[in-house]
């Protein structure tokens, strides 16, 4: 028993994420206002790109950027934090970006056309 | 010199069109229609090329940058993405063909809607010859976040509908986004030939099992796969004609093209390491799509909701193919994407026509169809025939090769319910053709004037994307034997 | 419409900052290949400054400074600089994207790759400061529409 809780201790960033993501799901699914659910969403993506960048740190590691003098003797690459899920995370954040814009358009119309932003009433009036 | 750069070019030259559609609508907005047929033809054009290339030359492989994988991005061409891309880049054109002023039916809004068009074009295009699994995931959010958009433009219900569709899309996407995570943490790597020779090393299957259930739920929330539908029927009812003409045939096929790539090509060499239960699951959630969606459908009384049900039930063949995961069931599968893609732009291409001349998205409009549109009606037999699965439309064929597949895997439950999907199908396509060819016009009945007077059939825009589609539905079924053998590459994966 | 802030300090101090947030902006775009930083994030945080303007001095400020039409072309050029880059590749026989093949002058081998996407980075930063700009100033403005859709 003491071993699976230090192996779940010690690995707490997944426990952060996890509670980040449910945080966001939630919000998704319990909350009426659809303004709420979008940024449940965005939280929900978030708590992945968390993740992602999680994954990355290393004790003691430094940043992954190399200083031209030292390409002669090679590069020491387990001591530099890994910049590849950064890059990636990078990209992802791009594509929250873009869909939190079409999503705050949509609701703009949305807002327009049924004056509010309450799914029940939304629904009753379709 | 271009063959050697096929790969990126399909997914390049809508994207290009995509970016001149608005610079062209700013000077000439009528010239943008005609800008977007152009790239979608020329796209439809290289994957052709493309498929020509592979069966040639093998497996095209191309380095991004220069780059060498695994550290570059690698961009894949084998027979089965070729054979994909020819798929849903032939039914894109015609869907772009189809939207013009005929169905569109928007003045000075062309620019904006071509240009989400060529980049939901471009995306698709994208996700099927990445090698990549983190490029899939962009490209498949560069299609998703332009179907958004295409949705929202019916106004009123659409945009509750687009809403629906945004918000469930981008939570698949998010859980594909957190298998590859957690792929890449088990193996520091992204590309998808280096994961398969690194996969089977793994010495954890739990997390292994974990990824590729996040994987599988996000693409199946993309794919429209029963119980991660329920944006599909809202999303399809209420875009505009040529909106739901363009996203309903593609979207989901390259979705699904997507999870068949990484259940086998990634996956391949991890028989042992968990992967048969979630293929089981698959299989089995694939029949519980074609009964569910062909029950829902039968009971609909909008054309488009019908389809949109019956798109459900058609997914759920393609899941079956995919979970039995057998030569003969694979090639069903991938068979039924073109022939489905066919099918469905075939019938939805029909439904705006009708909605066009006749008016009304109810069934009970399209009476006295026969009469006023014969070629419409036609192309709706046909697509009806293929959906019901008879001989010689292309339809018999992909549903035969996934019966022979499904009794090769031993599961004669999943047998009996193609068969009965093919009932259901029936059922509800008679509904559709009741309508259409049985049951004449109120006005009909008391006027019974000469049947010439009222022919009016649907615009050339409209009809020739809709024999185009009809002709192919006759002509996969008629060639289907050397498009399995020699295209599919009738071998075991 | 937004109306400028009340506050004297918050108008004063923006109006002084955001020439240097400005400027911070370009050093994240011109240094994003050597050190954090790149064209996506130099480009946020220019449309950044644009939109403190335009929250804290109102939008006819920022309606004086840009205009919609000539942000939404910059960005279209930032669009086309990628592309123009990208497709130089093939033009020369090498890949798609292959930055080694821009024609720097004077310079050869690696660092024409350092300075290709230099130049990728400028046009990312331009077509993601205009888009997002645009994206905050339309939908300020059909915040402000009080007309319903009639679909």
């Amino acid at each position: 028993m003491t071993e699976i809780l230090a192996y779940a201790g010690a690995r707490y960033n997944y426990w952060v994420y996890i509670a980040l993501m449910l945080v966001g799901f939630y919000t998704m699914i319990a909350h009426r206002n659809l303004l709420k659910k979008v940024i449940g969403m965005n939280v929900f993506q978030t708590a992945i790109i968390l993740f992602f960048l999680s994954t990355s740190a290393k004790l003691g590691g430094t940043l992954p950027i190399v200083p031209s003098q030292v390409t002669k003797d090679g590069v020491a690459a387990a001591g530099l934090m890994n910049p590849l899920p950064h890059a990636l995370m990078l990209t992802a954040i791009v594509v929250m970006v873009a869909t939190l814009g079409v999503a705050l358009a949509l609701l703009v119309r949305i807002f327009r056309r049924y004056r509010t932003f309450d799914e029940d009433v939304i629904l009753d009036r379709l | 010199m271009l063959s050697d750069h096929l790969p990126p070019f399909l997914a390049v030259v809508p994207l290009l069109g995509a970016l001149l559609a608005p610079l062209l609508g700013a000077v000439r907005p009528r010239l943008v229609h005609p800008l977007a047929v152009a790239a979608g033809a020329a796209t439809a054009g290289l994957s052709l090329l493309a498929l020509r290339e592979v069966l040639a030359r093998g497996v095209i492989r191309y380095h991004l940058g220069g780059w060498a994988p695994p550290w570059g991005i690698e961009l894949v061409l084998d027979p089965l993405s070729a054979f994909t891309a020819v798929a849903v880049s032939g039914v894109g054109a015609l869907a772009l063909l189809y939207a013009g002023p005929a169905a569109a039916g928007r003045e000075g809004r062309e620019a904006p809607f071509f240009g989400l068009a060529l980049l939901l074009l471009a995306g698709l295009m994208g996700m099927i010859v990445a090698g990549d699994l983190f490029n899939l995931f962009v490209f498949l959010e560069v299609a998703s976040i332009a179907g958004y958009a295409l949705v929202a433009t019916g106004g009123g219900r659409a945009l509750v509908a687009a809403f629906r569709y945004l918000i469930l899309g981008t939570v698949g996407a998010s859980l594909y986004l957190l298998g590859v995570g957690h792929l890449y943490l088990m193996t520091g790597s992204l590309n998808m030939a280096d994961l398969a020779q690194r996969v089977p090393e793994l010495a954890s299957p739990r997390v292994l099992a974990v990824a590729v259930g996040f994987v599988v739920i996000g693409l199946g929330i993309k794919m429209g796969l029963f119980p991660l539908h329920g944006w599909l029927p809202d999303a399809y009812t209420h875009a505009p004609p040529a909106v739901a003409a363009l996203i309903a045939p593609i979207t989901t096929k390259a979705a699904a093209y997507a999870l068949a790539r990484i259940l086998f090509s990634v996956l391949g060499g991890a028989e042992g390491l968990g992967r048969a239960p979630l293929l089981t699951v698959l299989a089995w959630a694939g029949g519980v799509a074609i009964v569910a969606g062909g029950v829902m459908a039968i009971r609909q009384t909008d054309l488009r909701r019908l389809l949109a049900y019956s798109s459900v039930s058609q997914m759920g063949y393609i899941a079956l193919g995919i979970g039995l995961a057998n030569p003969a069931a694979l090639a069903g599968a991938f068979l039924h994407i073109l022939n489905h893609a066919m099918m469905k732009g075939c019938l939805f291409f029909a439904a705006g026509a009708a909605a066009a001349r006749l008016g009304g998205p109810a069934l009970t409009d399209l009476r006295g169809m026969h009469r006023r549109m014969p070629w419409t009606t036609a192309c709706v037999v046909v697509a009806a025939l293929s959906m019901i699965g008879v001989p010689p439309a292309g339809g018999f064929f992909s549903k035969w090769y996934l019966l022979v597949g499904a009794v090769q895997g031993g599961q004669p439950v999943l047998a009996g319910v193609i068969l009965a999907g093919g009932l259901l199908a029936v059922v509800y396509m008679f509904r559709v053709l009741e309508h259409a060819c049985l049951v004449p016009r109120d006005e009909d009945e008391h006027a019974g004037s000469d049947p010439a007077l009222e022919r009016r059939e649907a615009p050339p825009g409209m009809l020739v994307p809709l024999l185009a589609l009809g002709v192919g539905i006759l002509a996969v079924g008629i060639w289907n034997a050397p498009i399995v053998s020699g295209v599919l590459g009738f071998t075991a994966r | 419409m937004i109306q400028e802030h009340d506050s004297v300090i918050v108008r004063t101090v923006v109006r002084a900052l955001v020439p240097f947030i400005q400027l911070f902006a370009l050093y994240v775009v011109f240094h994003g290949h050597y050190s954090p930083g790149g064209g996506f994030q130099g480009g946020v945080i220019l449309a950044a400054t644009y939109i403190l303007i335009a929250l804290a001095l109102g939008r006819a400020e920022l309606d004086r400074r840009v205009r919609e039409g000539v942000v939404l072309l910059l960005s279209a050029v930032g669009v086309l600089i990628f592309t123009l880059a990208g497709v130089l590749g093939p033009l020369r026989g090498a890949a798609l994207l292959d930055y080694a093949v821009l024609p720097v002058p004077g310079v050869a081998g690696p660092p024409v790759r350092g300075l290709g996407i230099l130049v990728i980075e400028i046009g990312v930063a331009f077509g993601v400061a205009g888009a997002l700009t645009v994206i905050f100033c339309r939908l300020a403005k059909a915040g402000e529409g009080e007309e319903e859709d009639s679909a």
